[in-house]
């Protein structure tokens, strides 16, 4: 009886070797969480610096449209506007996944409804090819094609918010068209046969129908580009013209807030405004994906209802 | 099961004596490490000059990173690494305490303004010069060049060569807000594809693609930067943290040398601190050489 | 009004013509770069060492470096992001807030520029912790910057395989850690490579992390000296090491070598030619497991 009642109450073999599991499995997400929360903290600690350590008004650094953070203007504030760069990120972003939305979807309805033969065989491994291409390549390819391209097309000196839009369009491309044919995919069968059973064509059943289904996830899908043109950095600062200026037209440089981030970073002292300054850009970057996260989350809830 | 635990065990014990043999058998002389880190555009000269030296003293090793002058300052004040190369005194840079670190001019370099071929212009005063940087005038035919809008195209912010420009060709002027670029190959692509656009970049970046205009009527080159006639030029710094000592002297000693300073250094597009006519201090003061 | 059959005809040439320049704007991009680069390769280009500002340098240590830095950051990283995407995937209750805060910061994680994640290594591990300019602070910084993507493919990877195994493993009286061992990861395996095999394209393209962390020179290497405590050894993971990513930012930008721009085009075509390898291998790799592993032809 003893031996039956201990075999009961102790934890059985398998039961250990699935703690043991749950454990190790556990600790490697603990590590990437813990390395999440440490970067956070590193540029929080670094990005309120600029505003606990050197007063810069949170206001006018949002605001402010003049950046220099090395200077001061008439009453002794520090040049630290960030807006130039603020609507830079956002318009280069909303243009690029404007113009990737469309393609992706396109493609993805060909892919699934039109010809799916054809669509595994070559517009799969062209997408995943398209991911695969550097950035630092695709920065080139935008230099020496698109720039010179909008400068002949629209005059100026090429460099501006369309062609970082352009180079940011096929860059997320692939990324929004692979999430599109995945809830494509995931509309049910029997909604295209009841469709299709009812008369409609196959254009009135895409359109009406399937389109209509995978809503919530087309737009989460464009939200997750938007995301990723975001924080996008070396391909974007080769083709934008870095001016920190308030964007007037779509063809005239201005920057993101990576680019001025990346170039800048090597060149100011750990610890002084400018660098500061830079960190908070980054800190601006974070929450930035965050609220990208939130809302994809937020229109996923929407459409599970 | 029991069998690939015995396997594993094989692996991980033949890896760990592989690696502890390795540990014990390597040559000793894998001693000195001497860091630098610091400026882009010294950073080639450094690194040839660190290949050289560490071929002829056995054990040595030289260890050059980019990544900008104000990593370069910072990493050297702080002591995490050995040498910071610097386009600037570290006077001009703010956040950095001068008085803890010592200047090493290594070499000087020359800097000159570029314009693109079809704006027609080759010769500019230095007040033309001025007024184009900070956007009095916009279009070439101002300056004698054709019918055809200014592009300016500035540096980072921040960076040795924008500083040195602004303060010797632009007289300390402020040059209007532009676009920017963080590298001297970059800024000279750009110029030479874009229709009216001007820039500068040190004489080692200056080829055919782009027209070097005289400034009040003087050539860009090297004899003139060493007679004090062109105005645009600066040093190139090393900074250690205290006197050098040991190997990081014997380094230092051997870029200074005539070896190095007559062969590396106009190879590579610096002028050797050598022929220097001039000098000039931290606040821009020229006087003649001693 | 437009009769549905016309409507229909037109949408369907759209989606073709959207297909088609989808598939044309590929082609142009693999053309450029490939006419550009390829006239360039040679065998002496492809293992002679870099020059500083004489023409003829080749991209030998450059090439090695990426490969060597791709391999030491798959072994940090596959194993974390194994672990990781089995707990989100077996072991975390789905519907738990904390679980979602989790999925959220990995998310986080991989949107976040590239250059930060370099600094923080940069900060963390070359400076604070000594490691200096070497392959093992690249490693690390590319390693957080592939976790948030690799977790996530290898969780979608075990998503994919039916609950329908995991009843049959629970019924066999096997826990779920065996379960997961012995059925489930087997039956991901085809997915699980493919994941692994494409990340291994992006690091290997992966620069801005890079400049502050691996470094931008490549020492010479000793080929014949494969002691990995040696310093010229191409085995000693803590020497600095420039990969082919970061050369080809590095001659763009400060490059003063005349034939600047031939070896710009020559290493970005290399590049692309060994990505499109890691795509190919990716996908003859996951037929040829599934093959073998689920005995279909």
């Amino acid at each position: 009886m003893d031996e039956i009642r201990e075999s009961l109450l102790k934890k059985s073999k398998s039961a250990k070797k699935d703690q043991f599991g749950r454990i190790i499995s556990f600790a490697a997400l603990a590590l990437i969480v813990v390395v999440v929360i440490s970067i956070f903290y590193f540029v929080a600690s670094k990005g309120l610096a600029t505003f606990f350590t050197d007063h810069v008004n949170l206001w006018s650094f949002l605001t402010g449209s003049e950046w220099a953070p090395g200077q001061v203007d008439d009453h002794g504030q520090p040049l630290a506007g960030a807006a130039p760069m603020i609507v830079g990120s956002f318009l280069v972003t909303l243009l690029a996944a404007l113009i990737a939305t469309p393609f992706a979807i396109g493609t993805a309805v060909f892919m699934t409804e039109i010809s799916p033969k054809r669509g595994a065989k070559i517009l799969g491994p062209v997408t995943e090819l398209l991911v695969g291409i550097p950035s630092v390549v695709y920065g080139f390819i935008g230099l020496s094609v698109i720039v010179p391209f909008m400068r002949t097309v629209f005059g100026g000196s090429g460099f501006g918010i369309l062609s970082g839009a352009m180079v940011l369009f096929v860059m997320i491309l692939p990324t929004v068209t692979s999430m599109t044919v995945d809830t494509l995919r995931a509309v049910p069968r029997h909604y295209r046969e009841s469709a299709l059973a009812l008369g409609a064509t196959r254009w009135q059943m895409i359109y009406k129908v399937i389109l209509r289904g995978a809503t919530p996830g087309i737009l989460t899908a464009s939200v997750f580009g938007m995301a990723r043109a975001f924080g996008e950095a070396l391909a974007v600062q080769m083709v934008i013209g870095n001016a920190a200026l308030m964007p007037q037209n779509l063809v005239s440089p201005a920057s993101t807030l990576t680019s001025v981030l990346t170039q800048g970073i090597g060149n100011t002292v750990m610890g002084s405004l400018e660098n500061n300054a830079l960190w908070s850009l980054a800190l601006i970057l974070l929450l930035m994906s965050l609220v990208f996260n939130l809302a994809i989350r937020a229109i996923a809830k929407k459409g599970a209802m | 099961m029991k069998r690939s635990w015995i396997v594993g065990a094989a692996l991980v014990a033949v890896a760990a004596g592989l690696l502890s043999w390795g540990y014990v058998s390597r040559e000793h002389n894998s001693g000195e490490n001497i860091t630098a880190v610091g400026s882009t555009a010294l950073q080639p000269l450094v690194e040839a000059a660190g290949e050289d030296y560490a071929g002829k003293h056995e054990g040595i090793f030289i260890n050059v990173q980019g990544g900008g002058t104000g990593t370069g300052l910072a990493q050297v004040q702080s002591g995490a690494v050995d040498l910071g190369n610097s386009d600037m005194f570290a006077e001009e840079k703010d956040g950095i305490d001068a008085k803890k670190l010592v200047d090493h001019k290594v070499a000087v370099v020359g800097i000159a303004p570029m314009i693109n071929k079809d704006a027609g212009v080759k010769n500019l005063t230095q007040a033309q010069l001025i007024d184009i940087f900070t956007g009095k005038v916009k279009n070439w035919k101002e300056v004698g060049g054709k019918d055809m809008p200014i592009v300016l195209v500035n540096r980072v912010e921040g960076s040795g060569t924008r500083a040195t420009f602004e303060k010797f060709g632009l007289k300390g002027a402020k040059s209007a807000d532009a676009q920017e670029q963080d590298s001297s190959g970059m800024a000279r692509s750009i110029v030479s594809t874009t229709p009216g656009a001007v820039s500068y970049a040190a004489f080692a970046y200056l080829d055919k693609s782009i027209t070097v205009p005289t400034l009040n009527g003087q050539k860009a080159t090297s004899e003139n930067v060493e007679n004090g006639n062109w105005p645009i030029w600066s040093y190139e710094h090393i900074y250690t943290k205290g006197q050098p000592k040991g190997e990081v002297k014997a380094f230092l000693d051997s870029i200074m040398s005539n070896h190095i300073q007559k062969t590396l250094v106009p190879h590579l597009g610096y002028i050797s601190i050598h022929d220097m006519n001039v000098e000039r201090d931290e606040n821009g003061h020229m006087t003649k050489a001693k | 009004m437009i009769k549905p059959k016309t409507a229909d005809k037109i949408a369907t040439g759209v989606l073709y013509a959207i297909a088609g320049i989808v598939i044309l704007i590929l082609a142009a991009l693999l053309g450029y770069i490939l006419i550009q680069g390829v006239p360039h390769l040679s065998w002496h280009f492809l293992t002679a060492p870099a020059t500083a500002f004489t023409a003829g340098g080749g991209i030998g240590i450059q090439l090695f470096n990426s490969l060597y830095l791709l391999l030491i950051t798959m072994l940090l990283s596959f194993p974390i992001a194994l672990g990781a995407g089995i707990y989100l995937n077996e072991y975390a209750n789905p519907k738990s807030k904390i679980t979602g805060l989790v999925r959220m910061t990995i998310e986080i994680l991989s949107s976040l520029p590239s250059v930060v994640v370099g600094l923080f290594g940069f900060l963390l591990f070359v400076v604070q912790f000594k490691l200096g300019f070497s392959i093992l602070s690249g490693a690390i910084a590319l390693t957080f910057f592939n976790l948030p993507l690799l977790t996530r493919s290898i969780e979608d990877a075990l998503a994919t395989v039916p609950n329908l195994q995991r009843e049959a493993g629970a019924a066999l009286g096997l826990s779920r850690w065996e379960t997961v061992g012995h059925v489930i990861l087997p039956a991901a395996l085809p997915s699980i490579v493919t994941g692994v095999v494409l990340s291994a394209g992006r690091v290997f393209g992966e620069a801005a992390a890079l400049i502050y962390t691996a470094g931008q020179s490549a020492p010479a290497l000793n080929f014949t000296d494969w002691n990995p405590f040696n310093i010229s050894s191409p085995l000693n993971i803590m020497r600095p090491a420039e990969t082919l990513a970061v050369h080809i930012w590095k001659i763009n930008s400060e490059g003063i070598m005349p034939d600047a721009t031939a070896v710009s085009a020559g290493s970005s075509a290399v590049l692309i030619i060994v990505v499109l390898l890691f795509n190919f291998l990716a996908r003859y790799l996951s037929s040829y497991l599934y093959k073998r592993l689920t005995s279909t032809k």
